[in-house]
């Protein structure tokens, strides 16, 4: 899974200056305060040398309680600074952070279906978790800290120089080394540090697939296959992560033994120089203090280079996804429409787009406004496909679809979603109230409509539910039985009256009885809206008006029941209502 | 909440917990972490003593540079000889190559040992999930699940990631520092301890405050990731119905929530950070007044100084990475905490101490008994009371009724998916709490109206019922059940993918798949539990057609709210309220004229 056009991981990151910008005052806070607290513990031994140097050489206690003083007063200044620079950080990283996931968490939900279908939502999920994560600290922390340490070493490189320059040109030419060392690192580090993220994106997926699969796994007590199936993609991210721990073992102890040589060649030369009379023993001390301030922002390099690959190549991930075009919006100007529900069909054709073969084939239908027309068909003739067009699910691929002769494409999404309300195979409820499940897609219905619509989908049981119609349903509620959700989600696509319905075969798992009872009341709703109705059984095929059949994608015949019946044995073969006796 | 309570999942969702509840929990979190740290001790045996010579060479730099200011530089200025500090110069150029390469073979070690504890963890904690009973998924929810395998996860490689190394070569640094420096000058050395009161008072309430501070910050990542898992699960509802905008104020709300707790522990750090920090500056400061007053009076010298302040210098630097590497211990016990309520769950359908064998298979399938079987899922409310059935071996039994009748629960107790609150469940005689869980699953088969599909193609899905099947065999059961040419018309036939949770799928198809997935695994037993609800006519035939021969000789279960499906049984069941009210065989309860004769009349028309 990639991007078309692989987009460097450093390009990458200057792409979320966007999201740095509203933090920049901050960033700059947390800069200043960090570049004082460095400048002011390099006061330290300054302060030091001049101890020597000036009380200590004369036998003198002048001057001492003051630089003393001053020493205290760095250090309360560094803290008060620290603190200062840390309470930006919490701001602006956290800050960073959740304007990334709700704008992350916004585009996926309005990437369409067939992104959807392609993509694992456990490598969706590790996006928007801990590759924001990286991403988050990395702009506030390890960028901020990646300038100050450029500037701390020009900054040691320059006080080093003017005290005495030949050494003071030796140790800046130190970093030298160090970048030919960061760059092997880099090379090595970030296809490892993309890989591991993608991996981890696997591994949740795995996790997720077996948890929703519980029941299945258990069934056929395949827990074990599992074990072994997680154990090898855990050992995949151990391995890894293994691989990237060698990178690191073999680059940061050379890049960290730099300094080390620094000290050597400056403890020789500054000796010949304090010998020769270059320098005074309080300068030579004072600079090797000093130097060690010009080692951290070495050693750390390799680590925060890390940091950045790391953010890197978390970005790439993130903006995979932020790229990606949601390919169904609204198309520009749209129409306006009072919509009366005709629902037209013209040489419509449908393939997925990693799919060679088309579904759907030149499906001309023609629903007039009121009428309810049944799709009939075995099981992958394009039914469910033919339902997910009208609500511009996916797009046509071909041909086109209108509504009252408006392409409805050219409607704007939430017109067309409001006037067209769906009830698919599958009854996803969410972890809210009863109510604010059937109010979804129409959140002004009144208390007098929800009741209406319970008592069209048999769900009356709602109101016994321990808290009513405020029982909170879903996961992370009641559970309800399959004929439960079924009602329930039925009820919500008839809840105001939508001018057209999309059933997906919606009595598949009610009771023989509560299915005649649905039916009575679902035919007071149809007689003044549009539907199309995916039917696998002929106690519902008689709610329809009309009935298509679909065979390979294509329609093979449009009449009523009795007239196909009658005609198509096709048809008969699919919806014949005279219960067969199966041949023992 | 009494102190029972804190058992588990139970206590997990409090953030701010009483103290000796935290310091329970905490115990528990340290527990679970000594005991995935404890098969490496000898590996951080050997890292340790990788970290004393890496140490003790990064340490003699301060040292040589004092011996060559003190003892190098006199000679070189008085006789020009540059022998002494050449040599101290060769000895730092050693100590670096020392450190240097200790280091390296310290890292290696380290990422060995960091990965592998990772690597059990997750192992662990997913086994645990795979044992645990369908009572705890229902619970818990799989977003929280998931974020306890994941983000929680997370939280420990960070620690281990970054700081185990700190903790050791952090502390043997201020150790050893503070012998040096006592060794050195033993009033410098005293002035440089006086630091340490202040930085235990002030790790005291770090410690507090945090520990809530990071149990809310789990609870906010656990939140936001059920968000997520809902909404992508769900996504063709959002979009149908308009929820992205509600969805999105939904979600601002919990990423909020995980802001404001994310920021309250960086709020926290940016006192207790520059708190240490100040402490350790203080001391310095205080040590070069002092220091310098006694060189000034000739009672230390100068060389020393400039190495005791090089040293106090390196004896408060750990004290900020200890404070990180603290920061980073309390962010990972707040998440193994989480962690470690999961494995402490009990599994409510636990296996057999002592697994008493089947009998062995005499034919016809095997025989089911419900003795006295009382159950419900929630406390006060008995979906099934004192319920008595036996099911013969071979027979084909049809459970009928209303919706929360009981049949789906029947279904799930032979499944063994719950145990009975009361009575027994048999299987062969052998009550099912005493059948090894291996054995049980190769005897019983339940197919449901879930009927999940696995990312991954169709001969993947299938292969599922029993892995290590060749491909004919795969076919074969996809025949036997009327999927082979639906399948056939696929894309790439068995080849082709079914997409995530097999959203490329019908519903109807995805059944045919899950129907075959079944046949392959040859149960003894097969429980169908509205196994065949989405199918079309044809399929259903083609389906009902192979069930008899498939349940000749096996004993099966069918819940269809078709009665087409229900004609094919030995014997039909009408359940009301948890008690059987008819109960014979198909054309026996239609003469005598009943319920079951009723619906028959009602699908009928």
């Amino acid at each position: 899974m990639g991007a078309d056009r692989p987009v460097g991981p450093g390009k990458t990151l200057l792409r979320l200056r966007t999201y740095a910008r509203p933090h920049a005052a901050r960033l700059l806070v947390l800069l200043f305060s960090a570049a004082a607290a460095q400048a002011l513990q390099i006061v330290g031994p300054l302060l030091t040398q001049r101890l020597i140097d000036g009380p200590v050489r004369h036998r003198t206690t002048d001057g001492l309680w003051v630089l003393a003083g001053l020493a205290l007063l760095a250090a309360l200044l560094i803290q008060v600074s620290d603190y200062i620079g840390r309470r930006a950080h919490a701001t602006g990283s956290v800050g960073i952070e959740t304007a990334l996931r709700t704008d992350l968490y916004g585009h996926m939900q309005r990437l369409s279906l067939s992104f959807h279908e392609r993509w694992q939502s456990g490598q969706l999920l590790s996006r928007a978790t801990s590759d924001l994560r990286a991403v988050g600290s990395f702009l506030a922390f390890g960028s901020v800290f990646i300038v100050l340490q450029t500037v701390t070493y020009l900054g040691v490189s320059i006080v080093l120089i003017s005290i005495y320059w030949p050494l003071g040109l030796l140790v800046t030419a130190g970093v030298l080394p160090v970048m030919v060392l960061t760059y092997g690192l880099s090379r090595s580090y970030l296809p490892l540090s993309r890989r591991l993220q993608d991996e981890v994106g696997d591994l949740t997926s795995l996790v997720e697939e077996s948890v929703l699969g519980f029941r299945t796994i258990r069934a056929f007590g395949r827990h074990r296959y599992l074990n072994e199936k997680f154990a090898e993609a855990a050992g995949q991210v151990k391995r890894t992560g293994l691989a990237q721990g060698m990178v690191i073992a073999r680059y940061w102890p050379a890049i960290e033994a730099v300094p080390g040589f620094l000290l050597g060649a400056t403890l020789l030369g500054g000796a010949h120089a304090v010998a020769n009379g270059a320098m005074t023993v309080g300068e030579l001390v004072a600079f090797v203090g000093l130097l060690t301030f010009a080692i951290w922002p070495l050693d750390s390099l390799g680590w925060l280079l890390g940091e950045a690959q790391q953010a890197a190549t978390a970005a790439q991930r993130v903006y995979e996804i932020l790229d990606a075009e949601p390919g169904i919006v609204d198309r520009t100007p749209t129409e306006q429409l009072d919509v009366r529900g005709h629902l037209r069909f013209e040489d419509v054709s449908f393939r997925y787009p990693t799919e060679k073969d088309p579904v759907l084939q030149h499906v001309d239908l023609d629903v007039r406004p009121g009428e309810t027309l049944a799709l009939a068909g075995v099981s992958g003739s394009g039914k469910t496909t033919l339902t997910l067009l009208v609500d511009r699910l996916h797009d046509v691929s071909g041909g086109r679809i209108t509504l009252d002769g408006v392409d409805i494409r050219d409607l704007p999404l939430e017109t067309l979603r409001t006037h067209v309300s769906a009830a698919f195979e599958d009854p996803t409820l969410f972890s809210a109230s009863v109510r604010e499940n059937i109010t979804l897609g129409r959140p002004d219905a009144t208390d007098e409509e929800v009741a209406a619509a319970l008592r069209i989908a048999q769900a009356e049981f709602a109101y016994d539910l321990p808290w009513g119609l405020d029982t909170r349903i879903g996961e992370k509620g009641l559970s309800l039985s399959g004929g439960q959700r079924q009602r329930l989600a039925l009820a919500r696509a008839v809840v105001g009256r939508p001018r057209v319905l999309v059933l997906d075969d919606p009595l598949s798992a009610l009771d023989v009885e509560t299915e005649a009872l649905v039916e009575k009341a679902l035919r007071t709703v149809l007689t003044g809206t549009t539907a199309l109705l995916v039917v696998h059984r002929p106690s519902t095929v008689v709610l329809a008006d009309r009935v298509a059949l679909l065979d390979g994608g294509t329609i093979a015949a449009v009449g009523t029941h009795e007239e196909l019946l009658a005609t198509v044995p096709a048809y008969r073969n699919v919806l014949d209502a005279t219960p067969q006796e199966v041949p023992r | 909440m009494t102190t029972t309570d804190w058992h588990g999942v139970a206590a997990e969702e409090i953030d701010d917990v009483p103290d000796d509840a935290g310091l329970r929990l905490r115990r528990r979190s340290r527990k679970l972490l000594g005991s995935l740290v404890r098969p490496y001790r000898r590996s951080i045996g050997v890292a340790s003593l990788l970290l004393i010579v890496q140490n003790v060479s990064g340490l003699a730099g301060p040292y040589l540079i004092s011996v060559g200011i003190d003892a190098g530089l006199p000679p070189l200025i008085d006789r020009g000889d540059s022998s002494v500090i050449v040599t101290v110069a060769a000895a730092l150029v050693v100590a670096t190559v020392v450190e240097s390469l200790s280091r390296h073979v310290y890292l290696r070690f380290s990422a060995r040992i960091t990965n592998g504890i990772l690597f059990d963890l997750r192992r662990r904690a997913f086994a645990h999930l795979q044992r645990l009973s369908p009572a705890f998924h229902e619970r818990y929810t799989s977003g929280r699940v998931i974020s306890r395998l994941t983000s929680d996860v997370d939280s420990l490689a960070d620690m281990l990631d970054g700081s185990l190394d700190d903790l050791v070569i952090q502390s043997l640094n201020v150790l050893v520092i503070g012998v040096v420096l006592l060794v050195l000058d033993w009033r410098m050395g005293l002035l440089a301890l006086l630091a340490f009161p202040f930085l235990w008072l002030i790790i005291r309430w770090f410690r507090k405050e945090s520990g809530p501070a990071y149990r809310r910050t789990r609870e906010a990542v656990a939140s936001v990731i059920v968000h997520i898992v809902e909404t992508l699960g769900g996504i063709r509802a959002v979009q149908a119905f308009r929820r992205e905008p509600r969805n999105n104020v939904l979600f601002g709300r919990l990423a909020g929530d995980l802001a404001a707790a994310d920021a309250k522990v960086l709020r926290l750090m940016a006192v207790f950070v520059p708190g240490v920090f100040g402490v350790s500056t203080g001391a310095t400061a205080v040590i070069l007044a002092a220091g310098g007053w006694l060189a000034v009076h000739g009672q230390l010298q100068v060389g020393v100084l400039a190495a005791i302040l090089l040293y106090v210098r390196r004896f408060f630097d750990p004290m900020m990475q200890l404070s990180m590497f603290y920061n980073s211990l309390q962010s990972a016990t707040a998440a193994l905490e989480k962690i470690s309520g999961v494995l402490e769950e009990e599994p409510d359908v636990a296996p057999p101490a002592r697994p008493v064998p089947l009998p062995v298979r005499a034919g016809r399938g095997r025989s089911i008994a419900l003795e006295n079987v009382t159950f419900g899922y929630r406390e006060g409310r008995t979906i099934l009371p004192e319920l008595d059935l036996t099911i013969p071996a071979g027979q084909t039994v049809a459970l009928l009724g209303a919706t929360g009748a009981g049949k789906t629960t029947i279904a799930r107790l032979i499944g063994r998916f719950y145990d009975p609150l009361a009575g027994h469940v048999r299987l062969d005689g052998v009550d099912l709490t005493d059948v090894d869980e291996d054995a049980l699953r190769a005897a019983i088969v339940t197919v449901t109206q879930e009927n999940f599909l696995f990312g991954g193609t169709v001969a993947e899905n299938i292969v599922f019922g029993r892995p290590g099947a060749s491909p004919a065999q795969v076919e074969a059961a996809a025949v036997q059940v009327g999927a082979d040419r639906m399948i056939r018309e696929l894309p790439l036939g068995f080849a082709t993918p079914v997409g995530q949770r097999g959203s490329r799928l019908s519903a109807g198809q995805r059944q045919l798949v899950a129907f075959s997935r079944a046949v392959l695994a040859d149960p003894d037993v097969l429980i169908l539990d509205e196994a065949t609800s989405s199918l079309d006519i044809p399929s259903e035939r083609a389906v009902q057609r192979a069930l008899r021969t498939l349940l000749a000789d096996r004993t099966a279960v069918i819940i269809a709210h078709r009665l087409s499906t229900v004609e094919i049984a030995d014997r039909v069941l009408v359940l009301d309220a948890g008690r059987i009210v008819e109960d014979g065989p198909p054309a026996e309860l239609l003469a005598t004229g009943g319920r079951y004769a009723a619906l028959r009349e009602l699908s009928g028309r």
